[in-house]
């Protein structure tokens, strides 16, 4: 079992692209398109699961492209700790083209090819144990996150789409002379033969150019400014796949290079712990100060960012376990918070917080799923994010850094606020008075394929409103001014679901998080005693 | 040294480039940094040893064709997103906000710029 999943390693990578770049071909097919694509990304979480059991005893799979000798060959290795982020990515992908075909952009002739592209090269980075293969990985995924930007912004845009092609190009490049210095002062870039190399201090400097690059990736404070302009200018589930993918591929990539080539050298620990520290505080305040609901989560994403990498700056196990599981739980439930209020903004055609109010009593599945996303995100049982801030608390608690562990404390209070700013604004109090004029714009503009600037005529726009109205009729006893009135637009059920699905495997990560903790607590075992994975892949 | 010399000539022009406003001179910018960059990377494999790196030819003499295998990899890399950019640069020229508000040719009155940082959405046709 084992040789042969080995042997077909390179697969996980080559048919996504494969088939992503096959589906280009099929312009107009549009269900055969969104069933293909859907399949794939089915294929691959299930690929993902495979490899996560086949991992989950510590061991660790490769794959020597060509006949090359070992050194020299591209290995491709995955521990439990890529195993797992390729399943959760793969699932959060295959769930976000489940709300793009939802929300009929996979009728979007590139949307779903490119979508899959960005999945191959996301296995990719995260399978890859070459520093150079790396960064061609990391700009596969680049690419086609440059269309998916592109073609699904939200208002005909393309700055968003142009400041992310900037950042991400100029990161890459600083990534690549940092790639080009180790080669310089090493003579390799397989990581498997930098195992420890760090301790040299100019290989620490040449991988200190590299890993600055990867953070403004993985929108690490100071260089985090540009991810909520560039994630909340494409459509919903865009953001909830990007912020899954790219910033925590980056964030891997932080982890695996601190691991082998620094083996978690202590000297650098202060430096990292404020880093950390730092991102997850600005990240929290920031968002209190967002107007919208998406870019209020962005932010609260950089917080979330700073708690993962606090993990890698103590690195001791138990940290290194809670901080594993926080991405694990992060992911998912930022995913799910994303694609919640991405119903909302494209029923109701605005993310304003200033601009909604009063679904509570309207929309029952989306507030169900907001409240347990938005839970979770604070960190209360019985969801997935208490087990992991828990243990993010510990860990740094052991480790002896009390700063951490009210900094992790005033985060989470602070998460609490922005939800709860979501929650007044949007989910409680009055409906808007112009909710229903700017749904049907929505509507209209949506179903004329019109962008977000574009007029639309007055007369239309009532005629829809008044259809709207119709539709859904009041309840018995409340008419007029009841600000629970029931009629008009509602989110439909296939945008609500996958937002839902989400939030239950939150649930299930919270109640099973005995199984959580126990697969980071093997991955954290892989990346502090490295000897399995250097021997893996300095192996045929 | 003088390969030293043209990498830091040629960053320093790419970044002072890309710090220039309006989307052509960033992507000259990035044309440019990733030529400095490519030069890095051979410089990295080192530029003494020349010869073709043919079967038979002696190691110690030989030119390192790992990093050449890189710097093939990255142009091409480098090519496309060249492309991407450049095509950012003549769409969406109403929303530019690389361009300053005055030299801005397409006569979009500023207050239609969209901010996408509040994600304030556009007022609708019959708001308007």
């Amino acid at each position: 079992m084992t040789a042969i999943v080995e042997l077909l390693l390179p697969l996980v990578v080559g048919i996504p692209l494969l088939i992503g770049g096959a589906l280009f071909a099929m312009p107009s097919q549009h269900r055969l398109r969104q069933t293909i694509g859907a399949v794939t990304l089915g294929a691959l979480a299930a690929a993902g699961v495979t490899l996560v059991v086949l991992t989950a005893d510590g061991s660790v799979l490769t794959h020597q492209i060509g006949i090359w000798p070992i050194g020299i060959a591209i290995p491709f290795a995955v521990d439990l700790f890529s195993a797992l982020l390729l399943t959760v990515t793969a699932v959060i992908t295959l769930i976000g083209a489940q709300y793009l075909i939802a929300a009929g952009q996979g009728r979007e002739a590139s949307s779903i090819p490119l979508l899959l592209v960005l999945a191959g090269g996301v296995s990719g980075a995260l399978l890859t144990a070459d520093l150079f293969n790396l960064f061609v990985f990391v700009e596969v995924m680049l690419l086609p996150s440059y269309g998916l930007l592109l073609v699904l912004s939200r208002r005909g845009s393309v700055a968003g789409a142009r400041l992310f092609v900037t950042v991400n190009l100029l990161a890459s490049t600083l990534f690549l002379a940092g790639v080009g210095l180790v080669y310089a002062v090493t003579g390799t870039v397989n990581l498997g033969e930098l195992a420890g190399a760090a301790d040299d201090p100019a290989v620490a400097l040449a991988a200190a150019v590299m890993l600055a690059g990867i953070a403004v990736k993985a929108a690490v404070f100071p260089v985090h400014g540009w991810l909520a302009r560039t994630y909340t200018s494409a459509t919903p589930a865009i953001t909830a796949i990007f912020s899954a993918v790219h910033t925590k591929a980056a964030v891997y990539v932080i982890y695996r290079v601190y691991a082998v080539m620094f083996e978690g050298a202590e000297t650098w620990q202060p430096v990292l712990l404020a880093i950390a520290a730092v991102t997850a505080v600005v990240g929290a305040a920031a968002a209190l100060g967002e107007g919208s609901m998406r870019s209020l989560l962005v932010f609260q994403m950089v917080s979330g960012i700073g708690v993962i990498l606090l993990g890698v700056a103590l690195f001791t196990p138990l940290a290194l376990t809670a901080a594993i599981a926080y991405m694990i739980h992060h992911m998912l439930s930022k995913a799910s918070l994303f694609l919640t209020v991405g119903a909302i903004e494209e029923t109701y055609g605005t993310g304003e917080i200033r601009q909604l109010g009063g679904l509570r009593t309207r929309e029952p599945l989306i507030t169900a799923a907001f409240v347990v996303g938005a839970l979770s995100l604070v960190g209360l049982p019985p969801f997935s994010g208490f087990v992991a801030k828990v243990a993010v608390v510990l860990g740094a608690a052991e480790a002896g850094q009390v700063i951490v562990v009210l900094t992790v404390l005033a985060v989470s209070a602070l998460a609490l606020v922005a939800v709860l700013l979501i929650w007044a604004g949007v989910f409680n109090g009055k409906r808007h008075d112009e909710v229903e004029q700017r749904a049907a714009a929505a509507r209209i503009r949506r179903r004329r394929g019109l962008l977000d600037d574009d007029p639309i005529d007055g007369a239309e726009l009532q005629a829809e409103v008044d259809e709207a109205l119709e539709r859904h009729q009041p309840p018995r006893g409340s008419q007029g001014e009841d600000p629970h009135d029931h009629r008009g637009t509602r989110i439909p059920v296939a945008l609500a679901l996958p937002a839902v699905q989400l939030a239950v495997l939150v649930v299930a990560l919270g109640i099973g998080g005995e199984l959580l903790l126990s697969l980071s607590a093997t991955a954290a075992a892989g990346l502090i005693d490295i000897t399995a994975y250097v021997e893996a892949v300095m192996s045929e | 040294m003088s390969l030293a010399l043209t990498i830091g000539l040629l960053i320093g022009a790419g970044v002072f480039l890309v710090l220039q406003r309006g989307m052509i001179r960033i992507v000259l910018g990035f044309v440019l940094l990733t030529h400095g960059v490519n030069l890095l990377l051979i410089a990295a494999g080192g530029t003494a040893r020349r010869t073709p790196p043919f079967d038979g030819v002696d190691p110690a003499v030989a030119a390192d064709p790992l990093p050449q295998a890189f710097v093939l990899t990255a142009i091409v890399i480098a090519f496309a997103i060249t492309v991407v950019m450049a095509t950012f640069a003549v769409v969406g020229h109403r929303d530019d906000d690389t361009e300053s508000e005055t030299d801005a040719d397409s006569g979009t009155d500023v207050d239609t710029h969209t901010d996408a940082m509040t994600a304030v959405r556009r007022p609708t046709g019959e708001e308007r």
